[in-house]
């Protein structure tokens, strides 16, 4: 039976009363207690550094070569947190409904609101850091508003708002590192979990320079390794985020909730060819400012798409902007699952502007005349001429995301301060990954699951800017504390020891899986699996999902499992440094993680947030809930393949929020 | 359009290596320089021999992992991109392109392409950080007005991706570049102010230790550095290692 | 609190050479002023170059000067000497294929080999005049030591059968000065942290300025002595 362990008490006094109940462990037992913090993100570095300040021993291990590599780093946006620097009427409660409404109604409302709780603190613990955030010219902080909401509560620096938080929490765990609280295992890859009597008691890791398979035992074990979207093989997670942690944490016991819940950003770049290793997102801080659209008549579209046009060429009358058609009150800032498949529909009815039919445009030139408007007055520049004004606007488009600009010129060698940028839905980021409770913990006692690897705060969709906020509050403000309930009663348990049967079993098991990848006699490169695997997922997984294809998708995956183990070829050895056996051992994984993916989806037969099924939507194609028979998170136990998991559900329950159709209109 | 590629070959950190040649046949311009990596090394696997070992991970020039020296530069012939953001419409039809790894002792080669960068993490163990807890119960975020102007300079000291490229570009080896962007970014902000003086000593001390070349004020560093860290930064360090050695007690 | 010391610490190795350097400018000028002299001819132009001489080797203070002036070499070239050999143990294997010319210029690559130029130009240069001067067979005018005659019999290619390899020998040392200059004197500001957007490209340009208008007025003795000689 899944307890989420939600506190009793009036919402907004469940997390101050959890914290003031929970047991501690007292700092000289804590000096004899091991964690292993899997994973150096925002979660995982924010919760090494905490944990080690506390007082623990605390082990840290990222796959990449230095901590600060970490995929947090690469996202751009923004932070959210209900400071209400701005007076537009936020508050800890806006956010939460705000998130919790974002999320279609599938999260928990206790988690939901601890989050937006601790948001705050978020902020001025990263100012304290020295994190070098936006300001205005008084000296403090400013904001910028995203998608879902209607105010404005996102901190950001440029577009690497991520980047300085995880070097922030890189700096916290650096230091914990320079004092010996933590010792830090670059290039070090969870291979799996041991668990000894039924709680998890270490892991086994393989040193990806030596090969060496290595036992770490430790009285809890925190994984902080993110999402599963590079299941897609194609998405905006980095080449090396993978799901091997999670899943063989899954393996072990724990449940999986949600898997099927996976976010499809709107604004990335198109794909431009069948050699394509990664998506590149542009931030959804571009909708501020910049109106998607696509032209109004098939015959502007062929005459884009052959070249006889440009997007420029055509006027206004001639471009549908159908955000602002469609969603008045939001327009181009509703969330990414709403824009994600207004986008797919779009392009679905034929009207994508790029050879591809898969693009859609992301206009600035009316932010470039708003602005220059304003920059002339403030200037006071008389009579200007149009061009003047384009290119003074030019110059504050530049300066708020001067660096996104480049980038896609960069990738596309078309230049977006000329031309409209041309984007579509890439795969974003996991709602989905492993069920916890209330502090964290997996059903496996003593392994928790922190950041993106967890389910709990996001639902069927996160909002823009709330990913960062939570892996920074699981890090730094929840789990060092909800980890401490139960750490209190392993004060005595002293040093657990490698040399168990428990561990010598997993690391056969380990040896054993690696030394038949590498011995395989097959002819195949991982990657070309994996690309299918990719395929398979976008298309019969991706942003609308229907029975025939998640059926489909099921065997298909199944069989491309099998052929994966006859046929893939691992050069190299397994005592050495190689990337193609790492990328093997992760994408074996994800073959199977995209299985209970797909049988997720089916499951649950209801649209909601991310996933949608074909059928179940309203009468104009908006997602249609059914609160009747899914209003649960679906926790799977995992019991033998993927495809005889079992379903275990935890009821959400509403007592503050009304459950309602989620409108943009 | 067609190319051929000299690559770096070394199986281990103490092994002797080499240049290997291929030819590249039917390259995209739109590829990346990565992409068109993986390609050769699909077309390697395939062909039963080993790809080519290099790091990589984001691939959108943020993360700072990729790190070749693409053509007697780093991150190759682009400016301000690192090697996944450059394009192979940088490069001529036929041309032959020569692929090596950063090289410098503080980055011992791991293999082919990958070099061991750790030395960066131990510079910025040694005091790249504010001695503050991560309690959250600090002051409030906006009670210490920043001006404006400062946060945007100890920002954009901030941007340093830790790639590298400074040091691999610099004929001396010298690390000064990413130490004083880190120094700088916290002496900017009065939160990191208040043990800058401790921090500039410790950092140019570990960097030392590491052994890195000298600065020689080429200014190659900043030319090559993908995110366009200024030398600036450099000239603040020496200015605030100095008064530091001059008034440490 | 440090624990390489200011002494040892790669950061103060670049302190002393700028300061060094930045002396060895100072004494640039003031030795480029007194040789200017040389242009003026006729026994006046005799006699004050001489009384100049003789004021350089005993005035007490200029003697304090000119030891500084030695210390500093010797720093300079110990120091560089120290730095480069390092800088080659940083990077121990070698890139195939290196295109510093992209992104540095020449100069400041050849910090080193100008030095060593340099260095070469300063011993031969001293034991022609200086050592001459010192402790040499040396005729007197007037009660002074008579340099300006010898200086212009070392450029006189009637007298001096190597007047013309000699000029030569001075002007391309002049010339690897002018490159040593235009690379280190605003090198050493931004060594001793003394940068901002205002002033730097201020000190820019007159090291730009420095670099060709001392050393031209160098090399244009040795071009003038052997021209009007010849």
């Amino acid at each position: 039976m899944l307890d989420s362990k939600i506190p009793e008490g009036p919402l907004a006094e469940k997390w101050s009363k959890h914290k003031d109940n929970i047991r501690l462990v007292n700092p000289a037992n804590k000096r004899h207690i091991d964690i292993i913090v899997v994973g150096t993100g925002l979660a995982g570095a924010s919760a090494a550094a905490s944990l080690a300040e506390m007082g623990y021993n605390v082990k840290s291990l990222c796959f990449q070569d230095s901590p600060r590599r970490a995929h947090s780093i690469a996202a751009q946006g923004g932070i959210n947190a209900s400071k209400n620097y701005q007076n537009d009427g936020d508050s800890v409660y806006r956010l939460f409904y705000d998130t919790v409404k974002g999320g279609d109604y599938r999260s928990r409302e206790a988690n939901v609101h601890r989050l937006a709780e601790v948001s705050g603190s978020i902020i001025d613990q990263c100012v304290a850091q020295g994190v070098p955030f936006a300001r205005e010219y008084g000296g403090l902080l400013d904001n910028r508003s995203f998608g879902g909401v209607q105010v404005s509560r996102t901190f950001y620096a440029k577009g690497q708002t991520g980047q300085q938080l995880l070097l922030g929490a890189y700096s916290a765990l650096s230091r914990q590192i320079s004092k010996g609280k933590v010792e830090m295992l670059n290039r070090h890859e969870m291979m799996d979990v041991v668990k000894i009597d039924g709680k998890a008691r270490g892991i086994i890791a393989r040193n990806l320079i030596t090969g060496e398979i290595e036992r770490h035992s430790a009285h809890a074990v925190v994984l902080c390794t993110g999402g599963y979207g590079n299941a897609f093989y194609l998405s905006t997670n980095a080449m090396g985020s993978n799901a091997s942690a999670v899943w063989r944490a899954h393996k072990k016991g724990s449940f999986f909730a949600n898997p099927c819940f996976t976010q499809i950003h709107p604004t990335c770049i198109p794909v431009s060819g069948h050699y394509q290793s990664k998506l590149t997102l542009m931030s959804e801080s571009l909708r501020n400012d910049g109106r998607i659209w696509v032209p109004k008549s098939k015959s502007d579209v062929e005459a884009i798409r052959n070249g006889s046009k440009k997007a420029i060429d055509l006027k206004e009358d001639e471009r549908d902007y159908y955000l602002e058609r469609r969603y008045p009150a939001f327009g181009n800032l509703v969330p990414r699952d709403v824009a994600s498949r207004a986008a797919k529909e779009r392009c679905d009815a034929g009207y994508g502007v790029n050879k591809t039919g898969q693009a859609v445009y992301l206009d600035f030139a009316s932010a470039f005349e708003r602005y220059g408007k304003t920059e002339v007055l403030t200037q006071g520049i008389e009579n200007p001429t149009h061009e003047q004004i384009i290119n003074l606007g030019r110059e504050v488009v530049k300066s708020k995301y001067g660096n996104l600009f480049d980038m896609y010129k960069q990738i596309t060698d078309d230049n977006p301060y000329e031309t409209p940028m041309m984007i579509y839905p890439a795969v974003h980021y996991t709602m989905g990954g492993l069920w916890v409770d209330y502090n964290l913990m997996t059903t496996v006692p003593g392994l928790f699951a922190a950041g993106e690897a967890n389910f709990s705060d996001h639902g069927a969709n996160r909002l823009g800017a709330s990913a960062l906020m939570q892996g920074l509050a699981d890090g730094y403000f929840v789990l060092p504390y909800t980890i401490g309930d139960y750490l209190a009663d392993d004060i005595r348990t002293g040093k657990i020891p490698t040399n168990s049967p428990e561990f010598d079993e997993a690391e056969k098991q380990v040896k054993d899986e690696i030394s038949a990848l590498i011995n395989n006699n097959g002819d195949t490169p991982v990657d070309d699996f994996h690309r299918r695997l990719g395929l398979i997922m976008w298309n019969k997984c991706g942003m609308a999902r229907n029975e025939k294809h998640l059926k489909e998708a099921i065997v298909e995956i199944q069989e491309l499992r099998k052929e994966f183990y006859a046929k893939v070829r691992v050069s190299g050895s397994a005592d050495d440094f190689n990337p193609e056996l790492e990328k093997a051992t992760r994408l074996a994984d994800f073959l199977e993680l995209g299985e209970a993916m797909c049988l997720d989806a089916l499951t649950r037969s209801e649209s909601c947030g991310g996933h949608f099924r074909d059928e179940s939507q309203t009468e104009d194609g908006e997602a249609l809930r059914d609160d009747e028979n899914f209003t649960f998170v679906s926790a799977w136990e995992y019991t033998g393949a993927p495809s005889e998991a079992k379903l275990h559900k935890e009821p959400l329950v509403y007592d503050n929020i009304e459950l309602k159709q989620r409108s943009y209109k | 359009m067609n190319i051929t590629l000299k690559v770096w070959r070394q199986k281990g950190p103490n092994s002797l290596g080499a240049m290997e040649t291929h030819k590249m046949t039917e390259v995209s311009g739109d590829m990346s320089f990565l992409e068109m990596m993986d390609v050769l090394n699909d077309r390697l696997v395939r062909e039963g021999k080993e790809p080519f070992a290099f790091d990589h991970d984001c691939r959108e020039g943020i993360c700072g992992t990729c790190s070749m020296f693409i053509n007697g530069e780093a991150h190759g012939p682009g400016r301000n991109v690192t090697t996944c953001q450059l394009h192979m419409r940088s490069f001529k039809d036929g041309e032959t392109i020569h692929v090596e790894p950063w090289r410098s002792a503080a980055f011992p080669v791991i293999k082919d392409l990958t070099v061991d960068r750790s030395s960066f993490d131990r510079i910025i163990q040694a005091g790249g950080y504010v001695s503050v807890n991560t309690s959250g119960d600090t002051q409030d975020a906006n009670s210490i007005p920043i001006p404006k102007h400062d946060a945007d300079e100890a920002f954009d000291s901030a941007t340093c991706i830790g790639c590298g490229a400074c040091v691999a570009t610099c004929k001396n080896s010298s690390a000064m570049l990413f130490v004083s962007a880190k120094v700088s970014q916290l002496s900017l902000l009065p939160q990191g102010k208040t043990e800058s003086s401790e921090r500039v000593l410790r950092m140019v001390d570990q960097m030392d230790i590491e052994g890195f070349g000298n600065c020689t004020n080429t200014g190659a560093c900043e030319v090559e550095c993908p995110k366009g860290i200024s030398l600036t930064n450099i000239a603040r360090m020496n200015r605030e290692f100095l008064s530091s050695t001059l008034t440490s007690k | 609190m440090s624990k390489t010391g200011i002494l040892k610490s790669s950061l103060s190795k670049k302190y002393a050479m700028a300061f060094t350097g930045l002396f060895l400018c100072l004494f640039l000028v003031g030795h480029l002023l007194g040789n200017l002299q040389l242009f003026a001819s006729g026994p006046e132009g005799q006699s004050a170059f001489n009384e100049y001489a003789e004021f350089m080797t005993t005035n007490p203070l200029i003697k304090v000067m000119s030891y500084l002036t030695y210390a500093s070499i010797l720093f300079h070239v110990l120091d560089g000497f120290v730095l480069t050999l390092n800088n080659r143990k940083a990077r121990p294997v070698k890139y195939v294929v290196e295109k510093g010319k992209l992104n540095s210029s020449w100069a400041s690559r050849n910090m080193a080999l100008l030095g060593t130029i340099l260095l070469v130009f300063i011993v031969t240069h001293m034991n022609n005049f200086w050592y001459v001067m010192h402790f040499g067979e040396i005729p007197m005018v007037d009660g002074l030591k008579d340099l300006h005659t010898i200086t212009l019999a070392f450029f006189n290619p009637q007298i001096n059968s190597l007047a013309a390899v000699m000029t030569l020998l001075y002007v391309f040392a002049m010339i690897s000065m002018g490159f040593h200059l235009n690379h280190g004197f605003q090198s050493a500001f931004q060594s001793l942290g003394l940068n901002h957007p205002k002033y730097t490209p201020v000190i820019k340009f007159a090291g730009t300025a420095f670099s060709v208008i001392v050393p031209a007025g160098f090399a244009s003795l040795p071009i003038y002595l052997f021209l009007i000689q010849s």
